[in-house]
This record gives structure tokens, sequence and C-alpha cells, in this order.
């Protein structure tokens, strides 16, 4: 956590508030997310962790309040502002969401096409390395629809990676998939980490895995942030949202067995 | 007096409809247009989409034009017959093809090849979070998608409306040949004779017509796509026949307007 110290915030929102259809999703957010830090967004459904995505990536306009990367409103920015903003980041969704009608290796190749000058050639070696950055060698003629859950997701990191982000989003990593390649997720994670230092957010609702790979933590609730902190720190929170999270505990639905069975025969007789 | 009410709230969905229509066609000429650096690639796309709406059909096509000649001189020789003017079927059939049924007949295959299949496309990337993911690269999804089927479609649909109306008129000759007597030397000229430039041109221009609104049906259906599977089945359904209303429609128009103007009224 040295790092978010006094530098530059390269997220920051302030009384973020995010609605559709006249209902509001995000109550009026602030947080930053500083340079090298992986933060974990964490919720469960319905919590708004997606909508917080979308709308950080500037799928989804905020209501009120700003965000800003490095600086740059993205509510308020115009359409060339968001594309060199955009250029910055790499999003790997949930699905993968690679390009159905094309290979794997034309989908990390794509970027590079459109947004820089670079040799056919040099793009080729470029979507070599990172393919196997991600343990997906060889892979690069198959088409999205061959590969596995876990592969595509790995495919989607390579190609959100593939212009050198600054920041990378990762929508649910390991949902859906098995324990061990949830692992094989994580771990990719943290070698990237590594490997690169750069700012990652990653939405989730694997609390093992938020353990994990999170310096900070971020807990959403019913739009809202319930907590904000070093892992450990949100770990041993009292906050008893942040508790019943935490601990898995449902949510009571009925407070009276009798309140209850007043519902069923309520008006009647 | 609600049904009043009913009516302009369905002429107002019609117009912000068409309204729709026409800002994608603007949008995607301007795109074509004002991007100089991205040309060559869009037309690599576009030529990928043109063997798939142009060269794909050409089999589909050939064989109903072909058989909707022979039905044409088979009713036209029906009546003529009774005059004892079965020599006039050929420009019956010339006329009847290129004017009209080649290029309708064209567009109607295509609604159901590929209109309906740009519906299906951009909708499924609408719900597997592709068209997200462009957005997100800093791509235009019109850019990306639309434009390139715009070209293909601007440059297939006329063709494979002369092809159609070929055939069309090989099928009429297939009558008159085997049914009324020409020899297909003399079939052929006599369609020649009967026929002006004015007659394919006005059929050509009205593909070309054709083939910008099935795009941009096929293309805003597509976008405009809910979530999950059952909605891209929607979009593709609304497609077709949204496009196949439009086209006859248009079509009216235009018949009327070419009729006029050659002083029919």
């Amino acid at each position: 956590m040295a790092v978010s110290g006094g530098s530059e915030p390269i997220i920051s929102a302030s009384g973020l508030r995010v609605g559709f259809n006249g209902r509001e999703v995000l109550h009026g957010l602030e947080f930053e997310i500083h340079q090298g830090e992986t933060v974990v967004i964490l919720g469960g459904s319905g919590s708004g962790k997606s909508t917080m995505l979308r709308t950080l990536v500037g799928l989804q306009k905020p209501s009120s309040g700003s965000v800003k990367i490095k600086g740059v409103d993205i509510a308020r920015a115009s359409v060339r502002e968001m594309d060199d903003v955009r250029k910055r980041l790499g999003i790997a969704f949930q699905g993968g969401a690679l390009i159905g009608s094309m290979t794997v290796g034309e989908n990390i190749a794509l970027p590079l096409k459109e947004h820089t000058t670079l040799e056919s050639s040099t793009i080729e070696v470029m979507v070599r390395i990172k393919l196997e950055q991600v343990g997906l060698s060889g892979f690069e003629n198959f088409n999205p629809s061959q590969l596995s859950g876990g592969m595509k997701k790995r495919a989607a990191f390579a190609r959100a990676m593939a212009l050198d982000p600054e920041i990378l989003f990762f929508d649910e990593p390991s949902a859906g998939l098995d324990p061990i390649t949830a692992a094989g997720i994580d771990d990719l994670i943290l070698s990237l980490k590594k490997a690169y230092s750069i700012a990652m957010v990653v939405v989730t609702h694997e609390l093992a895995s938020a353990y994990l790979i999170a310096d900070r933590m971020i807990l959403l609730d019913r739009g809202t942030i319930a907590a904000n902190g070093p892992a450990d720190e949100v770990k041993n929170s009292r906050h008893p949202r942040v508790r019943q999270f935490l601990d898995r505990i449902p949510d009571s639905t009925r407070d009276d067995d009798v309140d209850h069975l007043r519902i069923f025969t309520e008006g009647i007789g | 007096m609600q049904w009043v009410a009913a009516v302009g709230a369905a002429t107002g969905r019609s117009v912000e409809y068409v309204g729709g229509l026409a800002e994608i066609c603007g949008r995607s000429l301007r795109l074509l247009i004002l991007s100089p650096l991205k040309r060559g690639r869009t037309f690599q796309r576009a030529i990928h989409e043109a063997m798939a709406v142009g060269v794909g059909a050409i089999p589909i096509v050939t064989l109903i034009t072909f058989f909707v000649g022979i039905i044409i001189a088979l009713q036209g020789a029906y009546e003529l017959q009774r005059l004892g003017a079965t020599q006039l079927v050929a420009s019956l059939v010339a006329i009847a093809i290129t004017r009209e049924l080649g290029p309708l007949i064209t567009a109607i295959v295509v609604i159901g090849r590929s209109g309906s299949a740009f519906a299906a496309q951009i909708g499924t990337m609408r719900v597997t979070e592709e068209l997200d993911a462009l957005e997100t690269m800093a791509l235009d999804p019109v850019a990306f998608l639309v434009v390139p089927k715009f070209v293909a479609m601007a440059i297939m649909l006329p063709c494979l409306a002369i092809w159609a109306d070929l055939m069309g008129i090989l099928g009429g000759a297939f009558f008159g040949v085997a049914g009324a007597g020409f020899t297909f030397g003399g079939y052929m000229q006599t369609t020649r004779d009967a026929l002006l430039m004015n007659d394919i041109t006005s059929g050509v221009i009205k593909s070309l017509v054709f083939g910008m609104v099935i795009t941009a049906v096929g293309c805003q259906e597509g976008f405009s796509t809910g979530a999950g599977a059952e909605e891209v089945g929607r979009s593709t359904t609304s497609a077709v026949v949204t496009s196949i209303l439009m086209v006859i429609l248009i079509d009216l128009v235009f018949t009327a307007l070419f009729y006029l103007a050659r002083g029919g009224a």
C-alpha cells in the first residue's frame, strides 16, 4: 500500500451516482485507485459491482458525479478524448467477449492493427508473446467457440493486454470455472501483477480469490461502499454487512413466523 | 377516441424508427468518407461481407428467378394465346422481370439470407458483450461492423439484380423455345428489341435502395437487441418482417415515380 500515499490517483470517483430507468443503482460512491495497485471490488448479486465496472470503463454514463481516469472526466470527455483513454485500458469481460468471427490470434491482433502502425510481422510476434503469457501458446488459429470457458478468459486477458494498458479491468475472472481452473486464473493475475506493476481492478464475488490477489478491497453493498481498505483491514472489519458477506450469512427473509403466515391469510374470510 | 392516440403513438414510433435508419445510413456514410486511413481494412471486411451477401446468394437467386421467368411466361401465354399474340410473351417477361421481379425477388432472397444474418450477428454480439468489447477497445461498432455491410450491399445487390434479370429472361426463353415456337436466338432478339436501357437502370436503382434499407434495418434491429438469446430471435424476425414491408413500400413509391416520370399519368 506504499504506492497509494502521495501519488496522483489513476482512477478517482466522486459523488458517483448511476441509475437506469429512474432506479438508482449506485448511490454516490467515493474512491480512488492508484498506480500499481490491485483493487478487488467485492459484492453480492445486485450490489451494483457490474454497473460500477461498466461506469469505470465508460460503457455506462453516470447520472451525476464524476469518474476521472488519468485526470480525464470520462462522463464529459469528447469521443476523441474517450478513445485516447480507452487505448490505455484493457478490459477482460466475463465471458471473454472475443469476436466470434475471428480467430484467437486475430482477436488479439485487432487492437494492434487498428491503433498502431506496426508491421504485420511484428504484430504476429506480439500476439504470440501475449498468448504465451496467458498460457495459450499455439492457439492463435483456433476459433473462440473451440475454446473452453477458462481458455476464453485467458485469451480475453491476452487481448486486454495487447496495447500494454496502464489499467487492467477484470469482470468476474473466476466465475463459472472449476476450482482448479479458477486457481490458475488467480495465479495468472498474480503473475501479471508481478510482471507489469500496473493498476488492476478485479470485480468478483469469490472470496478466496479476492483474499489472494487484492492489495485493497472495496466492498459494495446495495449501491454504497460498505468497506474500503487494505485486504487485512476489510477481513477484520466489524461492519455488520461486511461480516455477513465475508462469513456467508444469508439475509433473514422472515422476521416473524406469525407475520409471515399473515401474508397468506390477510384479507380472507 | 382512444384509437386516435394509439394511431398517433404508432405513427410516432414509425417515424422514430425510420429516423433511426436514416441516422445509421448517414453515420456509415460519414465514417466511410471521413476515415481514409481505415478505408483499406474497411474494404477488406467489405469483400468478406460481399462474398457472403452476393456470391453466396447466386445459386438460390439463379434458381428462383429462372423459375419465376417460366411462371410469368406461362401465365402470360395463357392470356395472350386467346388473342393469338403468343409472340408478345418475350417482351412481357423482359419488362416484368427487369423492371420489377428481378430486383424485388433478389431483395427478398437477400433479406432472408443476409438481413436476418446481420440482425442475428449483431444481436448475438450485443448479448455476448462483444459490442461492449469493441467499444472499450476504442473501435466504433458502426465503423467496424456496419460500414463494410453497406459497402458490400451497395455493390452486390445491383449485381445480383442484373444477374436475376438475365436468369428470369432465360426462364422465359425456356418456355418460349419449348412451348411457343421461338428459336433461342429469336427469343433473345425479341427481348432485346422490347427492352429499353431505362428498364434495366430503373431496376438497378431500386435494388441499390433496397440494399441500403435491408442493411440499415438488419443492423438497427441487431443493435436494439436486449439481453438474452430469445431477444436475438426476436430481432431477427423483426428484421425480416420490417425489411420486406419497407422494400415493398419503397418499390411502390419508385414504381409510381417512374410511371409518372414517363408521362404515364
